[in-house]
């Protein structure tokens, strides 16, 4: 039953990690930009709803009526106005670039927020739990994370896959000359993807501020495991990267279980097989 | 600028080109008084420069150890407003230059910063505060470069050992003042006996300098409970910012566990915390180091944060005062909170001491622009700060003076959100008890 339990918490928490993972997933899949700086973008999130709770007394769900569309747009102009002049055939820029907004938005978040440790308020919903048998208690919170993350990316897999938009994408992601050459253009479409990758970003933002403490310079270590998830689960493969999460979060409760000094490490070690055996990821979309 | 000062401004200059000081004191000898009289007929200027004062300071203003360094600012401006008419060392007074530079929260960058400051600011004296990561590469510096030190808010063992010293042998030109780690054993096992529990101890330590000095099987808690009758269950070391704590929360519900410790970040104690409600792990006392030092981490827990509990290095209603402004801790701490509008955090009494420090020394050196000169006036200390007496005389090891340290618990609906009251005075009775220790609801 132990065992069970484990299992059942590192799934739900593979939720969280397959959201931080979504958007880097997104903008690696059509644009073929690495952004350093997604971690800080989450950060960005948390403090966006933390401004609209505390202002409007929204409750933190809530706030996401607010918080994504203001992503949405930062998005939308950060790829239009900086992020499209990096894009090349030299995959450098785009790192530095992004790099270089990390190290920036950590700085102001300082500077606006001060360095004390915030968090959303959860309130009952962040301590309550389903007790499905004695051993197996399954938070109410961690619960709705996994159901979210999977609708997030159930929806992102319908817009790709079913619209006339995510037709768009795609063929950009696989031919950016010739969809030129077919009267759409490029930087709108670059535009819309990381505007949409920012919403995700906004969501997974909100939902790591519900669980726990977030402070201007913590975004950094959030982008590992979203790394991790999109490259386990292929790269630009959305269900991929929700398998992606969750085989990262099973092997860390499972590590944790044995010994907890190998929960992290487990999650290493199983990427690390993962990456030996299958380069490209579980389930990879392009091939390139 | 008499004969004497003006020696120690040619070795200086001496030592920038390459020449190592004790080697050029040694080779100079009795010649020195003669070429200093002609190096100042030729520099008549240097007659009229005004000799300063410099003191280096180094905490981390930003990065994720930055809460630390919050009131930095508040209390630099009272200390400088002292200050702005000098320090009289016998009959002259120079003027006071204090020159802060942040780590960065960063270890490599405290060792840039410090040595900066030895070399091209050529401070007089040292001062640096806010954990290991901070304390001991300006320390390390100090020691290469012979420039007296004196660092503190860090447990002293992590400073002294880590740093390499050991019981018989100390360092020359570096001093701490903090309390240790066998005064949180003392403190918190002193609270979890004045209250009625199974005495099963849960222990949370991660992987990191503290986590493994707090549950080392022969110098942490281990030991002491064993022989006050404790048991303890310590699953092992985890990696801080983990996600995830089903792993003990199991194995601490399987051994009963009434009371918790440990000594975590506060992002895994928020994600510890709300996990061990989720899943109906209920101990009746929680007393955690570093993750409950900031109110704002408290505050981030909600109501859940009611008794928790941990240990006050300083408060408001310590019964001490500053020895450089005469304000007790209670003006000390409104100050703060009038200033800035933020409530009180302990680092305060702390980095306000250290200045007092400075300042009590630098009136007691017997030849500016000495080290040995300043090291010999910080040796002969016996000074009432804000944060209690601090000499180094009586220290566990020569180069550490201790403060004493209680134990207190967070409660709700006090001034704050959050009042950290004392609850707890075995290891310093002369600091009084606000409330009695109550178990966790």
């Amino acid at each position: 039953m132990e065992w069970v339990n484990t299992v059942v918490q590192g799934v739900l928490l593979g939720g969280l990690y397959a959201m931080f993972a979504t958007g880097l997933s997104l903008m690696f899949g059509i644009m073929r930009l690495v952004n350093i700086a997604h971690g800080d973008f989450i950060i960005l999130g948390a403090y966006l709803g933390l401004v609209v709770v505390t202002t409007l007394g929204l409750s933190p769900l809530l706030s996401l009526i607010i918080v994504l569309p203001v992503m949405f747009m930062i998005g939308y102009v950060l790829q239009r106005v900086l992020l499209n002049r990096t894009l090349g055939t030299d995959i450098l820029p785009p790192l530095l670039v992004t790099f270089g907004l990390s190290i920036i938005l950590q700085n102001i978040l300082l500077e606006v927020f001060s360095a004390d440790t915030q968090k959303l308020p959860a309130g009952e919903l962040g301590l309550s739990s389903i007790t499905v048998t004695g051993d197996l208690s399954i938070g109410v919170l961690p619960l709705i994370t996994f159901l979210v993350s999977v609708a997030v990316i159930g929806g992102l897999q319908f817009l790709f896959y079913r619209t006339e938009l995510g037709r768009a994408f795609r063929a950009t992601s696989d031919d950016q000359e010739t969809v030129r050459l077919m009267g759409v253009g490029n930087s709108h479409i670059f535009g819309l993807a990381m505007a949409i990758a920012m919403a995700v970003v906004a969501v997974a933002g909100i939902f790591l501020a519900l669980k726990t403490n977030f402070d201007p310079t913590i975004g950094p270590a959030r982008l590992l495991y979203g790394f991790e998830a999109v490259i386990i689960g292929g790269l630009g493969s959305l269900w991929g990267t929700l398998v992606g999460g969750i085989i990262l979060g099973v092997a860390q409760a499972i590590g944790a279980q044995i010994d907890p000094g190998w929960q992290i490490l487990a999650g290493h070690l199983v990427f690390l097989i993962i990456l030996i055996f299958r380069p490209r990821g579980l389930f990879p979309r392009s091939v390139d | 600028m008499n004969d004497k000062n003006k020696n120690h401004e040619t070795i200086r200059q001496q030592e920038k080109s390459g020449v190592s000081r004790r080697g050029f004191l040694k080779l100079s000898g009795g010649l020195f008084a003669g070429a200093a009289i002609v190096s100042g007929f030729g520099a008549a200027p240097a007659f009229a420069r005004q000799r300063t004062i410099k003191f280096g300071y180094v905490s981390p203003q930003t990065g994720p150890l930055a809460p630390f360094a919050e009131a930095d600012s508040y209390i630099l401006k009272g200390i400088r407003e002292k200050l702005k008419n000098g320090i009289t060392i016998g009959s002259r007074t120079y003027p006071v230059e204090i020159i802060v530079k942040d780590s960065q929260s960063n270890p490599n960058r405290a060792a840039e910063v410090a040595s900066e400051l030895i070399l091209s600011d050529e401070v007089d004296l040292m001062l640096v505060s806010s954990t290991p990561e901070t304390t001991n590469p300006v320390s390390d510096q100090c020691e290469i470069n012979e420039v007296p030190c004196i660092s503190t808010v860090a447990p002293w063992q992590p400073w002294y050992f880590t740093r390499g010293g050991d019981m018989s042998n100390g360092f020359q030109w570096t001093y701490h003042f903090f309390w240790g780690l066998e005064d949180v054993i003392s403190t918190y096992t002193s609270m979890w006996e004045s209250l009625s529990t199974n005495k099963v101890v849960a222990g949370l330590f991660p992987n990191d300098g503290d986590g493994n000095a707090w549950g080392d099987k022969e110098r942490g808690f281990a030991p002491v409970l064993d022989k006050k009758g404790f048991r303890l269950v310590d699953p092992g070391r985890f990696q801080a910012m983990t996600d995830d704590f089903s792993a003990q929360l199991s194995a601490f519900k399987q051994a009963e566990a009434e009371i918790l410790t440990g000594v975590v970040i506060p992002p895994d104690f928020t994600t510890f915390w709300s996990q061990a409600k989720q899943q109906g792990f209920r101990p009746k006392i929680a007393s955690i180091g570093k993750g409950l030092l900031f109110p704002s981490a408290v505050e981030s827990l909600g109501e859940a944060g009611h008794n928790l509990s941990t240990e006050v290095w300083w408060s408001p209603t310590h019964p001490f005062s500053s020895s450089l402004t005469g304000e007790s801790s209670l003006e000390l701490a409104t100050g703060f909170t009038r200033s800035t509008g933020k409530q009180w955090t302990q680092p305060i009494g702390f980095v306000h001491a250290l200045f007092e420090l400075a300042v009590d020394i630098m009136q007691r050196v017997e030849a500016l622009g000495e080290p040995d000169a300043v090291r010999d006036a910080l040796l002969a200390t016996d000074l009432d700060t804000v944060v209690g007496n601090v000499s180094w005389k009586n220290g566990p090891v020569k180069n550490v003076a201790k403060t004493p340290l209680v134990g207190g618990q967070w409660r709700l609906g006090g001034d704050f959100t959050y009042d950290l009251v004392i609850t707890n005075n075995e290891g310093a009775p002369n600091i009084p008890i606000g409330s009695d220790m109550q178990t966790l609801g």
